[in-house]
């Protein structure tokens, strides 16, 4: 579903292909380039147009992929199980509800080791029922063992779904991974996106290579039953993948850096150095802090923020090293832990910081749930509240609710 | 054309040394499925009985591929396997056909994986699904299941003083299948081995999605001897509490009558789940279920397009 391309010729061999793609489209562009196999998938708000631009993709005979259309997210997980255990490359979206029901499979995705991609439309949970943006559902699965990547815009919804293959499927990692978007805040605003050709995709990606464990020529039991006696050690090999991750990452970023011009890794730093306040937090609301944080920088404020594109595995070394040197640390949380000391991401913060020399005060904001919009003006008096904390080194209130009506 | 002893192979799919106990219909009905494979075959189980006891690990009863991936839907990882090899075919990475065959429990299937059972008929999924029925939640400690018979006793129905067990009849599970429109659902009984491993040939040969609900018993939830395990599944079929019968692209047809059938009490009075129905003042429940048994009966008849063998009985007290 091309908008717009313009082919930039001349010398620079570097892809130039230009799309117009919202962040779900973005997402289902990036797959139908990645040779997937098996798409099972429900549809949900926000994620539907994953789904959609997919079965058209399928309907026009533009992919090789069997596409099971399922009838719910439960089902989606376990038939991308199933087809995953053949050697299968597989890819599955969904959002909130959709997400809460794949849960007691996603933790079996991730034990029998199966390199899953899935798209995440991040969108809140019931009740009250809700559509729009914010990142509870995730982080209600924060712990099932799956690699989690937060995207800030299209561009990175596309990037990071052809990188995440090649980090799941390396033979040291076989993991599966969520790609995050923010529910219509991503998936749903078009933006300019730099893609591949579908030949330099193939290139980039081939096929999948990943061992079949039900050839009926080497007949193998997937799913046994582990008792005390194994349980714990599986579990132990699991732990011990996920700590394979980040070099696997990093490698993968450099070489799609090297192809594209777009530079990932695990987390990104925007003016951290020297910053008395910095802001973390995970995918678009990172945009709106960016052009905070230039703009007061602009004006001799040191303001920094710390993005993560990688949640987990935690990059702790990686996170620690940017925000130690900072007065105050600002988490912004978009999901509530009801009766948590912290939000889920400052909660990773204060544990990270604990082991650190210096501490800076650490504060969490939690704000947008349900959709609720931040705007540059609440950023902005973060910032300035922060500076004001930086220098008396008092703090008001250790979590508070920002854009809340009270 | 059933097959014959003869035609069998000594080979074993299921190996011996598993942990079921003695008398376990489900190994049976695994066991007699899998001397029927054409080739290729992967397993593919819900968690059950059968589950966790060929596979504590590290030892695996299962000589063909088998995957377990959870409770309520072995339907959904049998599409899902079978939609991969196919894309995996198309792109030139396989060759051979694979057939998969699903074996789960009346729980995994009347109950919490009907949903995934179902969207996968719906969807054509060229795949066999054997529901082996041994009428309760037997692996959790016999819970009463969508397929319990009414009036068995269960831990989770316990026959009381004032509700004398199950209070339910069995679900029309093969009725739920046909209705999909689906080439092949049929009943069988571990105890009639040829109509079963037929049936089971039959449904891979299939092209789709195919259902065999088998009944099998489990002595330990039926209260009966483990050496009458086979007796059990015999005397529900000759009572006609367990009409076997196929259903082949909507057509109904019988696959054994049962012209002398024997009262129903017969087959109550010989497990230990109905004993307190034997009680004088439950004897209104007999009835009842003789009453079920017989209207049941006919019911299948006429869809078999056959004439009633016998008019109902009468309505009783309750």
């Amino acid at each position: 579903m091309s908008r717009e391309s313009d082919h930039n010729g001349g010398g620079d061999k570097r892809m130039k292909t230009r799309m117009g793609f919202t962040g779900d489209e973005a997402l289902a562009y990036a797959a139908k380039q990645s040779n997937v196999d098996v798409v099972a998938a429900y549809p949900i708000t926000p994620q539907t147009i994953m789904v959609e631009l997919f079965s058209e993709y399928v309907a026009n005979g533009e992919v090789h992929t069997n596409f099971v259309c399922v009838e719910s997210e439960h089902s989606a997980m376990s038939a991308c199980v199933g087809a995953s255990l053949t050697g299968a490359r597989v890819l599955t979206a969904t959002s909130s509800q959709g997400l809460a029901l794949m849960h007691e499979i996603m933790y079996i995705a991730s034990g029998l080791r199966c390199p899953i991609i899935m798209g995440v439309a991040n969108r809140a949970l019931s009740a009250p029922i809700n559509i729009h943006g914010d990142q509870s559902d995730m982080m209600g699965s924060r712990d099932c063992g799956w690699i989690q990547i937060y995207c800030e815009n299209a561009q990175e919804s596309y990037d990071w779904t052809l990188q995440s293959f090649k980090i799941a499927e390396n033979p040291s990692v076989l993991l599966p991974v969520t790609v995050n978007l923010d529910g219509f805040i991503l998936t749903h605003a078009m933006e300019g996106v730099e893609v591949f050709t579908d030949e330099e995709a193939k290139t980039y990606l081939p096929t999948s290579k990943v061992e079949c464990r039900l050839d009926p020529s080497k007949p193998a039991t997937v799913g046994a039953l582990c008792l005390p006696d194994y349980y714990f050690e599986f579990k132990k090999q699991q732990d011990e993948a996920m700590k394979h991750v980040s070099p696997v990452l990093l490698k993968v970023t450099e070489e799609y850096g090297r192809l594209t011009g777009r530079k990932y890794g695990m987390l990104e730093e925007f003016e951290t150095k020297n910053a008395d306040v910095i802001i973390v937090c995970l995918g678009s609301t990172a945009g709106t802090v960016r052009s905070v944080a230039k703009e007061l920088r602009s004006k001799g404020k040191k303001v920094g923020l710390l993005k993560l594109w990688l949640y987990r595995p935690f990059p702790s070394k990686e996170v620690a090293a940017a925000i130690s040197e900072a007065k105050v640390v600002v988490v912004l949380d978009r999901a509530l832990s009801p009766g948590a000391p912290y939000g889920a991401l400052c909660q990773d913060i204060v544990s990270v910081m604990y082991e650190s020399k210096t501490k800076p005060i650490v504060t969490d904001m939690v704000y947008g749930l349900g959709g609720r919009d931040i705007t540059p003006p609440e950023i902005t008096s973060i910032y300035e509240e922060a500076l004001i904390a930086a220098k008396t080194g008092v703090v008001k209130e250790q979590v508070r609710f920002v854009g809340v009506r009270e | 054309m059933m097959v014959t002893l003869k035609e069998l192979t000594t080979e074993e799919l299921l190996a011996p040394g598993h942990r079921l106990c003695g008398g376990c219909g489900a190994s049976v009905a695994a066991r007699m499925a899998l001397k029927m494979t054409r080739g290729p075959t992967v397993v593919v189980q819900s968690t059950g009985c059968l589950e966790v006891a060929t596979t504590i690990y590290p030892y695996t009863a299962w000589r063909v591929p088998y995957a377990h991936i959870a409770f309520e839907n072995a339907a959904a990882v049998a599409g899902g396997i079978e939609a991969a090899f196919k894309a995996l075919e198309r792109r030139g990475a396989w060759k051979d056909h694979v057939d998969v065959i699903v074996f789960a429990g009346d729980g995994g299937t009347f109950d919490i994986g009907i949903q995934a059972l179902s969207g996968a008929l719906e969807r054509r999924h060229d795949f066999v699904y054997i529901c082996y029925d041994n009428e309760a939640y037997m692996n959790t400690g016999i819970q009463r299941s969508g397929a319990t018979p009414y009036g068995a006793s269960t831990t989770t129905s316990p026959a009381g003083s004032v509700i004398p067990g199950k209070a339910e009849w069995k679900k029309d599970f093969a009725g739920i299948c046909a209705a999909h429109g689906i080439d092949h659902v049929s009943t069988a009984s571990i105890a009639y081995w040829n109509d079963y491993m037929t049936k089971v040939r039959k449904a891979i040969e299939v092209d789709g999605p195919a259902v065999i609900h088998v009944l099998a018993s489990c002595p330990r939830g039926w209260r009966c001897n483990t050496s009458d395990s086979i007796k059990m599944t015999r005397l529900a079929v000759q009572t006609r509490f367990f009409p076997l019968y196929e259903i082949e692209k909507g057509k109904y047809k019988l696959s054994m009558k049962v012209p002398k059938p024997l009262p129903v009490e017969e087959l109550l009075k010989a497990q230990g789940r109905f004993s307190h129905l034997f009680k004088p003042e439950r004897k209104g429940e007999l009835e009842k279920i003789q009453r079920w048994t017989d209207e049941n009966w006919n019911r299948i008849l006429s869809l078999c397009g056959e004439k009633p063998e016998q008019p109902p009985l009468q309505p009783g007290p309750a």
